[in-house]
């Protein structure tokens, strides 16, 4: 496999602030690669410094086989951009924002309407071609977005939470337009808050936190080697946690994480902590028994207090 | 620069065509007023001004600061429009386009709208028979020059404005000041000498001048050194938008 995007100690810098503090990941070609993080984890910041809107402080930085600083319009035009701000023009119609986007890759303006045309009915806009903007509700702009970066048939398309606000349904849809991308071989690089949206679209994805790579790898080899398979989840702030769980759960040989809201117990072998549960101090009721998941690993990694 | 001047340039014309009713209609009116509070009203006061009437003076006049304003306004609250509110250079930069297409794409089309406002006047000064020579034609590609350059200035204020309401201050203590000392309501060889030095510092002046002199057919080879201090000073300063936007643009 060849890579297509490589990223060595990738620094990036706002005054004596460090968003993204020396990140390295390789993707390949064809792969969907994902983002996880909390909120300003630097995940956007990485995103604009892969499609030109920021510059590379320090690393290296490897695009489609050319070293970037700032990346030149020759590899944007090779790029789709799904920013996670709307940035649709409010000033056209559906069509138009096409058809204006399509202009600026040099496509004809004949191939350019025909393109559009399939790319609305692609994401279920046909029907709104001839609308302003402003009328279409949020998951048919992100659509429209996500259509208006498939515009130069890109060989990446980059989509910084391109779910985030949609309904359900909506989400599902743009999920299987995200798989039929792959289908066609295009790469996608995604960032996400949605575990299941990782878990669904990402061979693999890394878990940011203050500029760092915590962990990567894909989703079901994240979560069968860095937590055990299975967890009991206490539904209780830290603060009433009975007092000396931690070391009890310890020689029951499952590992507690405790986060501010919760606390999980992770173990091999659930049914006989649960067992154990009212000897512990805790009220079953306050608890779920559950196999682990993406969520888990995510939490324990940015969030979690291992067991101190 | 590249062909995506072009481009961009095609973007805002399309919105223009959609919406020339409301955005030209309104803004039309003022210089009207102005025609006729000053020309007709302080008119019957002026018997003459350098030779010919006040209305005439003034209307041949309010051709270059229509078209100035034309140019101020969309490089000011037109373009910071699209670059804080609707993003739509953030979009425009995710293509192939670079900040500096962005930028002379904008002043291009600051420029044309310079050169629409300030041909209706034109026609409207005509019509009332205030302009006696085809040389008034030369006024075209002059404005496209005039407009080309207030618009420099104010985007490189656009550039660095953070909220829209310092657009007042740029207008109220810059554009107004400009306008309003710029040789359209009195010749300036009434004021003191150092005052009439102080004008030629004002751009306005230079292109009042120069669309005067062509609407009267009073040419002569000064007006040229007039035409090159604005060609000169556009060249000197539109890399600072460029710069300044850059800056703003790709953190
Ligand atoms: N232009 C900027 N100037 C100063 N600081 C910035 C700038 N852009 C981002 N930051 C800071 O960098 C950090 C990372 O921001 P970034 O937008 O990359 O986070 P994120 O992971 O995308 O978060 P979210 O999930 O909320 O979108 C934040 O602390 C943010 O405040
Ligand atoms: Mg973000």
């Amino acid at each position: 496999m060849t890579s297509i995007i490589k990223a060595k100690n990738l620094y990036k810098r706002y005054g004596d602030f460090t968003a993204v503090n020396g990140i390295d990941f390789c993707i390949d070609e064809g792969e969907c690669f994902g983002f996880l993080g909390p909120n300003g984890a630097g995940k956007s910041t990485t995103m604009r410094m892969l499609y030109g809107l920021s510059r590379v402080d320090a690393g290296e930085l490897t695009i489609l086989g050319e070293k970037i600083s700032l990346t030149p319009p020759a590899i944007k035009a090779q790029l789709g951009i799904v920013p996670q701000e709307d940035n649709l023009d409010p000033d056209l119609t559906v069509m138009e924002n096409l058809l204006a986007h399509a202009r600026f890759y040099g496509i004809p303006s004949s191939e350019a309407e025909a393109k559009s045309k399939e790319l609305l009915e692609f994401m279920g806009l046909d029907v709104k071609s001839d609308d302003d903007v402003e009328s279409l509700s949020g998951g048919l702009k992100r659509r429209l977005v996500i259509a208006r970066a498939l515009i130069n048939e890109p060989k990446i398309v980059i989509l910084d939470e391109p779910t985030t606000g949609l309904d359900p349904a909506a989400r599902h849809l743009v999920w299987q337009k995200l798989r039929q991308l792959k289908e066609r071989g295009i790469s996608l690089l995604l960032t996400t808050h949605y575990m299941e949206e990782a878990s669904q679209l990402c061979d693999r994805l890394v878990i940011i936190n203050q500029g760092k790579i915590l962990a990567e790898g894909s989703p079901d080899w994240l979560v069968q080697t860095l937590i055990p398979p299975e967890v009991i989840q206490v539904n209780l702030p830290s603060t009433s946690l009975p007092t000396g769980l931690v070391e009890r759960v310890k020689e029951l040989k499952a590992h507690p994480v405790i986060l501010p809201e919760m606390t999980f117990l992770f173990t091999p072998a659930g049914d006989q902590l649960w067992e154990q549960l009212s000897s512990l101090g805790l009220n079953p009721r306050s608890c779920i028994h559950r196999p682990s998941n993406l969520e888990d690993v995510y939490l324990t990694l940015t969030g979690g207090n291992l067991g101190q | 620069m590249t062909i995506n001047v072009w481009r961009v340039f095609r973007r805002h014309l399309n919105v223009l065509k959609k919406t020339w009713l409301n955005n030209l209609m309104f803004n039309f009116i003022e210089p009207f007023l102005y025609l006729l509070a000053m020309g007709f009203g302080l008119g019957n006061l002026v018997q003459e001004v350098d030779g010919i009437s006040y209305l005439q003076f003034i209307g041949l006049g309010m051709i270059a600061s229509s078209a100035m304003w034309a140019a101020t306004f969309e490089a000011t609250y037109g373009s910071f429009v699209r670059l804080h509110y609707q993003k739509t250079y953030h979009a425009m930069l995710a293509t192939p386009a670079t900040v500096a297409d962005i930028v002379l794409g904008d002043l291009l089309f600051a420029a044309l709208k310079s050169l629409i406002f300030g041909t209706v006047i034109l026609f409207v000064v005509t019509a009332i028979g205030l302009v006696h020579s085809v040389w008034a034609l030369l006024i075209f590609p002059f404005m496209l020059i005039h407009g080309f350059f207030f618009a420099t200035v104010a985007l490189t204020f656009t550039s660095w404005c953070k909220h829209i309401d310092y657009f007042n201050y740029y207008i109220t203590l810059f554009s107004t000041p400009l306008f309003l000392f710029s040789g359209i309501f009195f010749p300036l060889n009434t004021l003191p000498a150092w005052a009439q030095w102080l004008a030629w510092l004002n751009p306005l002046f230079h292109s009042v001048e120069v669309v005067r002199s062509l609407g009267l057919g009073r040419l002569e080879p000064f007006l040229l050194v007039h035409v090159i201090i604005l060609i000169a000073l556009s060249i000197l300063l539109a890399w600072l938008p460029i710069r300044m936007m850059e800056k703003r643009l790709i953190q």
